[in-house]
């Protein structure tokens, strides 16, 4: 082997896509956008103060919002693709072979779901529990500080290698969960299935890190007198979705590393010869997939308690019941994978169970929307934007998972298994579920972390863009499934089908100025911070120990520990009018920054780059590199310090005067 | 967690009825690294759980070649896992000086181990070497990928766990039995033994279950 191979392994030139204008344009709009965003960096002399305040935070609600960045500038790469493929298939019919060849395609879809689900719903998710769970539960960081900006940093690290793929070489082809043979070396050789296979590892790697880290938060750290039984239910569902990450992740990181063997080492795990079995592939693989979804929605049902309590100004109803359906959930999620292939030929035995099985979880489910319900029958409602997606969402939840439990019955699913009923079906459910929940979220605690609410107008916009878009976009979907048109086509014959696309298209397009009147809602908000200021800490009344502290909380989230004697901890606070302690204020113990965390991550994506393209020496050198990083890092003892009385007195007389002089 | 009823405090803030809502003095959470510890140790189980049914699955699937009647020397194998489990017996020799806080016999306990943990690991390696030159190779059949897959990622978790093993020699010499590493020495043990049990489930399920017709 020659040094060039051994430095550059199959990187060539020929890797760059410059036959393809679409992705030569995009390049070029990035390569400005980037060059544009850099130089303001540099030009507002901002380097400094990114790296010290940012990228090296082990703060939770620093490393909350990056994630919650992360996810928005996914998002839109995700859409992007998603408006493609609505395009193609709106006109791609008969003669018309549309703008995107076959293959383009088939990456287009493969990276829309694989962005969207691990790059944008996961971050956000992630970002949302790191933001809000220990300033729930009035602890001042999470249980692992430095770890959790590790976790950060790897998953940012696995969205840095999907993008690259777009401008090196190309991405995978084989559907967001890369089934074999398809994904096998023989039917996939190029670097495609690679870049999946390490971005997904050292984005999983992040993701099981901080699932511990959390179930550790909450099981450690929460505020004396806080049981189990009167934890916020966001922190609740949060448990729960920790649990699941850390009882499924490891299988993905295995099935991935089988996979990766069978295309490295040429084992023969899932192939078609000498003993290999696919079908063991598509078992393992969603073991891991379906607790995913569970891992998605858990927390927004968490979202969606928080907020009917809320803005309905009552005590959640039902919160054991919410409780106990949680964990059922949770167990259940585990127990379902198979419907996924109920075409697999497993028997009528096996699928009658997991038939059933997946049927059972509408149950706890089900109790949930009646909690919610309740919660709001005879509540003063007050329509603020939060509540407005919490409504949508029970309406579109519902239908989709109706359209879920008719695929839950095995007869059924042999006609709509690979349906384009089945993608109107999952996007009705993490569409209505998922991303109407990250939305009510983000309005709901942005005052929180911002200090100013967010401008309701262009909440209202993109609201109504988002739920209009998604019924147009998606409802067309289930009648092409009954048709029998299956998912993953660039091309169709028969004309009659056109009219559901073009109307798909078109909700695509609406749900786009949905997104961009998020943005705008961004931008208007920031201008008109003043008017939306947030002085109180607690804009929207509300129950959980998050809005007793200031708007943004100070970094060590609370001066002194709250004691906890309910389930509305704050709520109750504010019953008995209990009086905020201005004085006595002791030193507060704090973790320390440390730059090993976004190092290490960096070395990791180098490595992952380096064994996606067989560039062997560098992918020896950052392997030994990530160890002996690791190792040095170790030998820091060095990891915490304490801010003083004064420093703490300060800000909080800071916060004393604010709250005077506002009257509240 | 302390009861409601425990933390009202006479003299608290507000009317004597009035619970506390605010811990005046320092708060001091547990610290969470054991349980952390063994959370992660839970989800590399899972992964071992992975590959061990997925050799329940291929692990007959010999594509003509050669089965584990055919290749396994249990002679071999009995040495290498009495390696492991006497460098377990040392490792808990050296927890117990640990707890002691005499550091010289806690290092060279560690210092042992990690010499059984070695031999170990060359007797595998070995073991490879063999096969691979019998034409055993990854690449032979399903049941042989499965084969190198388990007891290879049970190998490089035991080379890990050496490497970890010379660091913390290390950070003891540095710095003594301080707490830090203490609890760092609690981690590496659990993991130590962790893998001990993983090889015993080996042992048991490829190699012994692995020669029966």
């Amino acid at each position: 082997m020659d040094l060039k191979t051994l430095l550059l392994g199959r990187l060539g030139w020929d890797a760059i896509p410059f036959h393809e204008p679409i992705l030569v344009i995009t390049f070029v709009a990035v390569a400005l956008g980037g060059v544009a965003l850099l130089a303001a960096i540099s030009y507002y002399r901002l380097w400094g103060t990114l790296w010290r305040e940012w990228f090296t935070s082990i703060d939770h609600k620093k490393i909350g919002i990056m994630y919650m960045v992360l996810g928005i500038i996914m998002l839109l790469r995700g859409f992007s693709d998603a408006i493609m493929m609505r395009i193609q298939q709106a006109i791609a019919f008969g003669d018309a072979a549309g703008y995107l060849p076959p293959h383009h395609y088939d990456q287009i879809f493969t990276a829309h779901g694989v962005i969207m689900i691990f790059f944008v719903a996961m971050p956000l998710v992630t970002g949302l529990m790191n933001y809000v769970v220990p300033l729930q539960i009035g602890a001042r960081d999470v249980a692992f500080p430095f770890l959790n900006n590790f976790s950060f940093w790897m998953t940012a690290s696995g969205a840095v290698l999907t993008m690259a793929s777009l401008f090196i070489g190309e991405y995978s082809t084989a559907g967001w969960l890369a089934y074999p043979p398809l994904s096998g070396i023989q039917h996939s050789p190029s670097v495609g299935v690679d870049y999946y296979i390490w971005a997904l590892q050292i984005a999983g790697i992040g993701t099981t890190l901080s699932g511990i880290n959390l179930i550790v938060t909450i099981i450690k750290m929460r505020a004396p007198g806080m049981k189990m039984m009167r934890m916020p239910v966001f922190t609740w569902t949060s448990l729960c979705t920790n649990v699941l990450i850390v009882a499924t992740f490891p299988v993905l990181t295995a099935v991935l590393a089988l996979l990766a063997m069978d295309r490295y080492v040429g084992t023969n795990f899932f192939t078609n010869d000498l003993g290999g079995n696919p079908m063991m592939y598509v078992n393992l693989i969603w073991i891991w997939g379906h607790p995913e979804v569970y891992i998605l929605i858990l927390p927004l049902f968490g979202v969606f308690s928080e907020i009917v309590a809320t803005y309905c100004g009552k005590r959640l109803f039902g919160y054991t019941s919410m409780v106990y359906a949680t964990v059922v959930i949770t167990v259940l999620s585990y127990l379902v994978w198979l419907h996924h292939f109920f075409t697999m030929g497993s028997g009528a035995s096996v699928n009658s169970f997991f038939g059933i099985a997946t049927m059972v979880i509408s149950i706890p489910t089900g109790a949930k929307v009646f909690n919610w319900l309740f919660t709001m029958y005879r509540g003063r409602i007050r329509f603020e934007v939060p509540m407005m997606w919490t409504v949508a969402f029970m309406l579109t939840f519902v239908i989709g998972g109706m359209t879920g439990v008719m695929l839950a019955i095995p007869a059924a699913d042999f006609v709509l298994h690979n349906s384009l009923f089945l993608i109107a079906h999952f996007h009705n459910v993490i569409i209505g579920g998922v991303v109407f929940g990250l939305f009510a979220a983000m309005t709901y605690w942005f005052p929180k972390a911002f200090g100013y609410r967010l401008d309701p107008f262009w909440g209202k916009c993109s609201f109504w863009c988002w739920v209009v878009g998604f019924y147009l976009a998606f409802m067309p979907l289930y009648v092409l499934g009954f048709m029998g048109v299956t998912r993953r086509l660039s091309h169709f014959d028969d004309p009659s089908l056109q009219i559901w696309f073009q109307i798909a298209a078109l909700g695509a397009f609406i749900i786009a100025l949905g997104i961009a009147s998020f943005l705008i809602q961004l931008v208007v908000s920031y201008r008109r911070r003043d008017q939306l200021r947030d002085v109180s800490g607690d804009p929207w009344n509300g129950r959980t120990l998050e809005w007793s502290t200031s708007s943004p909380p100070p970094d060590y989230n609370f001066a002194f520990t709250p004691m906890v004697h309910d389930s509305d901890a704050w709520w109750q606070m504010k019953q008995h009018g209990a009086p905020r302690p201005t004085d006595g204020f002791l030193p507060i113990h704090m973790p320390r920054n440390t730059g090993a965390g976004i190092i290490l991550a960096g070395l990791c994506t180098v490595l992952g780059f380096a064994l996606i393209w067989h560039m062997w020496l560098p992918a020896g050198l950052s392997f030994a590199a990530v160890v002996g990083g690791a190792i040095y890092h170790t030998f820091n003892y060095d990891r915490d310090y304490h801010i003083p009385a004064d420093q703490v007195a300060l800000v909080e007389a800071e916060r004393s005067r604010q709250l005077a002089t506002n009257h509240v | 967690m302390s009861d409601s009823t425990a933390i009202r405090q006479p003299g608290a803030a507000g009317a004597p009825d009035q619970p506390q809502f605010y811990l005046r003095q320092d708060h001091h959470p547990q610290n969470g690294t054991s349980l952390g510890f063994w959370i992660y140790l839970m989800s590399d189980c899972l992964i071992f759980a992975c590959l061990f049914a997925v050799y329940a699955v291929v692990g007959r699937n010999y594509a003509a070649g050669p089965s584990g009647a055919d290749l396994f020397e249990l002679e071999l194998v009995a040495l290498n896992t009495s390696m492991l489990l006497l460098s377990s017996i040392t490792y808990g020799f050296c927890m117990l000086e640990a707890q002691r806080k005499r550091l010289r016999p806690a290092m060279a306990w560690l210092a042992v181990t990690g010499l059984f943990g070695a031999a170990f690991l060359g007797l595998e390696l070995y073991e490879f070497t063999h096969l691979i030159h019998l034409g055993a190779v990854p690449q032979r059949s399903a049941f042989l990928s499965a084969f190198f897959t388990l007891v290879g990622t049970h190998g490089l978790h035991v080379a890990f766990g050496i490497v970890w093993l010379v660091t913390l020699m290390f950070q003891l010499g540095r710095h003594g039995l301080i707490p830090e590493n203490q609890r760092r020495l609690t981690c590496l043990s659990m993991f130590w033994h962790f893998l001990d049990l993983i090889w015993i489930a080996v042992f048991t399920f490829v190699y012994l279950m692995g020669v029966l017709p």
